[in-house]
């Protein structure tokens, strides 16, 4: 389902979303947005950043209070209503679930939307239509892409990584299987390269427990980076800020646990995009990777 | 109408306790027209019925209302009291002051007021009854099976060897359904084939049974006792009556890689084929999509190897009309497919990887795999590389009490076969290790329990309770990764071979069937049977009866005693030279209809026919809305459908429904 702007922009030559960064990609993930933007760029898409947008409660607020929990996600839903953006890019599977949890529970409950509007002081319905880094490109559509592409990615065998998150709760999101997805693989294959047949696409990173729990994190991205190599990858994607940390930035240190020598890089979904229509690696970002980026 | 009797029930304490019905009878007895109004105990007891007798025959009644209890309960008691006595059974009403009244409230006062309220109701509506007679329909004593497995075996011998002629349809080449591919049945580990095929047999031979493989339904018209079946015969390519089933054909047949049906793609077949050496009729079929003649127009090798000239490449479909009076619906069940399918996001186990690994299979592959008539003979061998696994992992409730992926019930049998397959492997590989990860294990039933215990204690299968949130793949094993609840572990298996053993759904185009029938059918596809307890292989179409798989998940026994029950059903209703039915069905008023025909079109049952009205000369004067007495199931749509009020129900009129409506106003 469309919102009603969204079809209004499909009409317009250009396509035009709302951006929703999130705390990631302003901060430790500001590679991703340099990706992002360049790619889309290209694309002739527009991304308006939304106005004074606030924290989606991340993992944080739904363990400590649940009315918090909704209302920190509602008012950057009901942002993007005031300003009109029916469909709003969420690059980071969290955030995207966490508004999209909100937007569902206003559209069941009416008394909910009347409270919610009154505490974020901006009338909400729930109508905005929340897109993540996958659904983004589907819906700009790989025909667009390739149109732009000059090359093919024909060297990468490309590990496609999902992580926890950007598939579930399979009832909540209606976009692939859940358990074993396939909407990203089918993406790098048209862009020509070959994507592994593989066993961790939606196995934990350990996620936000980097600061907390930095060992548990280590043995997990060394299983995915372990089982990717075994399987004949020589690169993963993601489409996550907190997977692109976990298996990038801690990737030396996996390998200093370890023993382990993985040199893998770790490209963000738009990166391969990019490199697909021959944008700059600086432009990209990728200069910016932990892990050398060949 | 004068002379109304009304019959109240305490029904012991159940309407008693609420309803003062002393104060009720007094009130009715003031009503016009009633001239006794008396309570009992018990109405519907022996004594309670000789009341209404000896008032019916003693104050010359010419209606009864009996309030009492629901009339889906006692209707039919009562009436046939009041026909003993000579009164015409149409002219008796019930008042539901049980389940209406005393069984939803609490407030005497106000329940007994409200029961009064609903005696006088029915007390207008028998006064303006009219005496009606029961329809009587001429019987073809001939019936219709559909679907050929045990179940339609079982129904079809049992109503052959009770002298009626039996039309047997089955879609596959050969009739046994699911049943003819089981390696050993439980709980007694009896061969499958070696019970069944003597029974294939006798149905193929039987003189009063018609064998119609390789046919499906196309149409069904008429009704009960009536019916007029269009059976599909596709084409077979070979002509039955000249083939000896000698097998030339099949052994030199150079297509030989075509993925088996039969075995469920664990075996192959060739392009001309018998599904497995026991089928009945043992007559091969040409597959068009493979056959090398039929596709491309070379090869011919069949036909040239055929002595018999039974061979014809330019065979067709074609179609046969049969008359019957019955019909028995065993269409069976298939498995969940629990392959990811593209379209329907949530459902699906994409995380156990069916189809992406080579062994990972159903609980039907893994019968085929156990089978000595299967592919590897009986020799358990896993598909990828052809090796004796040396540890299975089997999984329950792939499917079933899954309300996220997939079915809300249980297919009950899941449990027992998992036993089965767990002893079957382990009598096999004695140094192999099988794993069960269940929820529950259900084995209810005569010498289930034990069986299930057997294969724990003495073939030391290994259960877990616990579900498998993931199968992959490392180095040629699958990692089978789940959970143990009670010991509160997770559990990793490496396993050789993982079997899903998968919710049983009804069988592809069961639905479309049941429309075909005008069955219901629940939410999954299951036909509904007229009432789960009294009525258990009868459905809401008149002379359609289930049996088996197709109305809910059962096993062999079950699903043989009910095909002996339709059966029996069948027998008794064709016992007889005519049926007799219901009356209170639609009627149309020919003079006063405006042929709109929106009751042909909205008519759930097909019951209303287009018909010419013509003089006595036999001049045509218009047409009219017609009602064919046995298929109406008295419904109403067409009465409230009708914009020129000419349809109406027999005991059911505009009239009464008004009156009653008036002593409320």
């Amino acid at each position: 389902m469309r919102g009603l702007f969204g079809e209004i922009y499909h009409k317009g030559n250009a396509m035009k979303f709302g951006y929703y960064p999130g705390c990631a990609l302003h901060g430790s993930s500001n590679d991703y947005e340099d990706s992002l933007r360049a790619v889309l760029k290209r694309l002739d898409v527009q991304m308006e950043e939304l106005d004074d947008w606030l924290c989606c409660g991340a993992t944080a607020a739904h363990a400590l209070n649940y009315q918090l929990s909704v209302a920190l996600p509602t008012r950057n839903l009901a942002i993007a209503e005031r300003d009109g953006y029916g469909e709003v890019l969420a690059p980071c599977p969290l955030c995207s679930m966490e508004l999209i949890k909100s937007k569902k529970k206003l559209s069941e409950s009416k008394e909910l939307r009347a409270k919610m509007s009154e505490i974020v002081e901006l009338s909400v319905t729930g109508s905005t239509e929340i897109l993540n880094l996958i659904q983004l490109f589907h819906e700009i559509g790989m025909e667009q892409i390739l149109a732009k592409a000059t090359g093919k990615l024909e060297s990468l065998r490309p590990a496609c990584y999902y992580g926890c998150l950007m598939t579930r709760p399979g009832k909540l999101l209606d976009f692939d299987d859940a358990e074993q997805p396939s909407s990203m693989d089918k993406m790098v294959e048209a862009l020509g390269a070959v994507p592994v047949e593989w066993n961790c696409k939606t196995e934990c990173c350990g996620a936000g427990t980097t600061m907390s729990d930095p060992d548990t994190v280590l043995e997990l991205a060394r299983r995915i980076l372990q089982n990717a190599v075994d399987h004949g990858a020589n690169c993963i994607v993601v489409a996550c800020p907190m997977c692109h940390v976990n298996l990038d930035m801690k990737q030396s240190a996996v390998n200093e646990r370890y023993g382990t020598d993985f040199a893998v890089p770790i490209y963000y979904l738009s990166d391969l995009i990019g490199l697909s229509m021959d944008i700059g690696r600086k432009e990209l970002a990728l200069d910016r990777h932990f892990v050398k980026v060949p | 109408m004068a002379g109304i009797g009304v019959f109240i029930c305490w029904c012991g304490e159940n309407i008693a306790r609420t309803v003062d019905v002393k104060k009720v009878a007094e009130e009715i007895g003031k009503l016009p027209g009633v001239t006794v109004a008396m309570e009992y105990k018990y109405m519907c007891s022996d004594p309670g019925q000789t009341l209404i007798r000896n008032h019916i025959r003693d104050d010359k009644l010419e209606g009864v209302v009996v309030a009492s209890c629901s009339p889906h309960m006692h209707l039919r008691t009562f009436r046939a009291a009041a026909a003993r006595e000579g009164l015409n059974p149409y002219k008796v009403e019930m008042a539901n002051i049980r389940e209406h009244c005393s069984w939803v409230h609490q407030d005497k006062e106000r329940a007994t007021a409200k029961a009064i309220e609903l005696i006088a109701m029915s007390v207008a509506k028998v006064s303006k009854d009219k005496p009606l007679d029961a329809i009587k329909i001429p019987v073809t004593r001939r019936a219709m099976v559909i679907g050929g497995g045990v179940a339609g075996i079982q129904a079809a011998l049992d109503m052959a060897d009770g002298g009626i002629e039996v039309i047997l349809v089955e879609r596959e080449p050969s009739i046994g359904g699911k049943m003819a591919g089981l390696s050993e049945t439980f709980p007694t580990l009896d061969c499958s084939q070696c019970i069944l095929t003597p029974r294939m047999v006798d149905a193929g031979q039987h003189p009063k049974i018609k064998l119609y493989t390789w046919s499906e339904v196309e149409e069904v018209n008429g009704f009960v006792g009536n019916f007029e079946v269009k059976i599909r015969k596709k084409a077979r390519y070979v002509d039955t009556t000249k083939c000896t089933g000698c097998g030339n054909c099949w052994n030199s047949c150079p297509q030989k890689k075509i993925p088996s049906e039969f075995d469920y793609a664990t075996g192959n077949r060739t392009a001309i084929y018998i599904p497995f050496p026991q089928a009945v009729p043992a007559r091969p079929v040409i597959d068009a999509e493979h056959c090398l003649k039929l596709t491309k127009g070379r090869c011919g090798i069949c036909e040239k190897k055929c002595a018999a000239g039974a061979i014809h490449y330019d065979d067709q479909d074609e179609f046969v009309t049969e008359k019957v009076g019955a019909i028995v619906v065993s269409t069976g069940y298939q498995l969940y497919n629990f392959r990811a399918p593209e379209t329907e996001k949530t459902k699906g186990y994409g995380e156990y990887g069916y189809g992406r690994f080579k062994d990972v299979i159903d609980s039907l592959q893994f019968e085929r795999i156990v089978s000595a008539s299967g592919p590897t003979s009986g020799e358990i061998r896993r598909p990828s590389d052809g090796k004796e696994p040396k540890t299975v992992v089997f999984i329950s409730c792939v499917g079933s009490r899954d309300n996220n992926k997939g079915m809300a019930y249980c297919s009950k049998i899941c449990c027992m076969y998992n036993a089965k397959h767990t002893m079957l492997y382990k009598h096999k590989v004695h140094d192999g290790e099988a794993h069960v990860f269940y929820m529950d294990i259900r084995s209810g039933g005569k010498n289930y329990d034990e069986f299930v215990r057997r294969a724990i204690e003495q073939d030391g299968a290994l259960y877990h309770r616990g579900r498998v949130s993931k199968i992959t793949e490392e180095g040629g094993k699958l990692i089978v990764r789940g959970v143990d609840t009670l010991a509160g572990k997770p559990v990793t298996v490496e396993a050789d071979l993982v079997v899903l053993a998968a919710a049983m759904v009804p069988s592809k185009g069961a639905e479309q069937l049941a429309q075909k029938l005008s069955v219901g059918y629940d939410q999954y596809g299951f036909l509904s049977e007229s009432h789960p307890k009294l009525r258990p292989v009868e459905t809401n179409s008149a002379g359609v009866f289930v049996a088996g798989a197709c109305q809910a998940p059962k096993d062999i026994p079950e699903s043989v005693a009910q095909a002996s029950a339709a059966a029996g059903k069948v027998l008794g209703m064709l016992s007889k030279e005519e049926l007799t039915r219901e009356p209170e069905i639609a009627h149309i008023d020919e003079k006063n209809c405006a042929a709109c025909f929106a009751c042909y079109r909205t008519c759930p049952y097909n019951a209303i026919e287009k018909a010419e009205v013509r003089d006595r000369r036999g001049n045509f004067i218009k047409m009219t809305a017609r009602v064919n007495p046995g298929l109406c199931m008295g419904c109403g749509t067409c009465v409230a459908v009708c914009p020129s009020k000419s349809a109406d129900i027999e005991g059911f009129t505009d009239e009464q429904i008004y009156a009653q409506i008036e002593t409320l106003l």
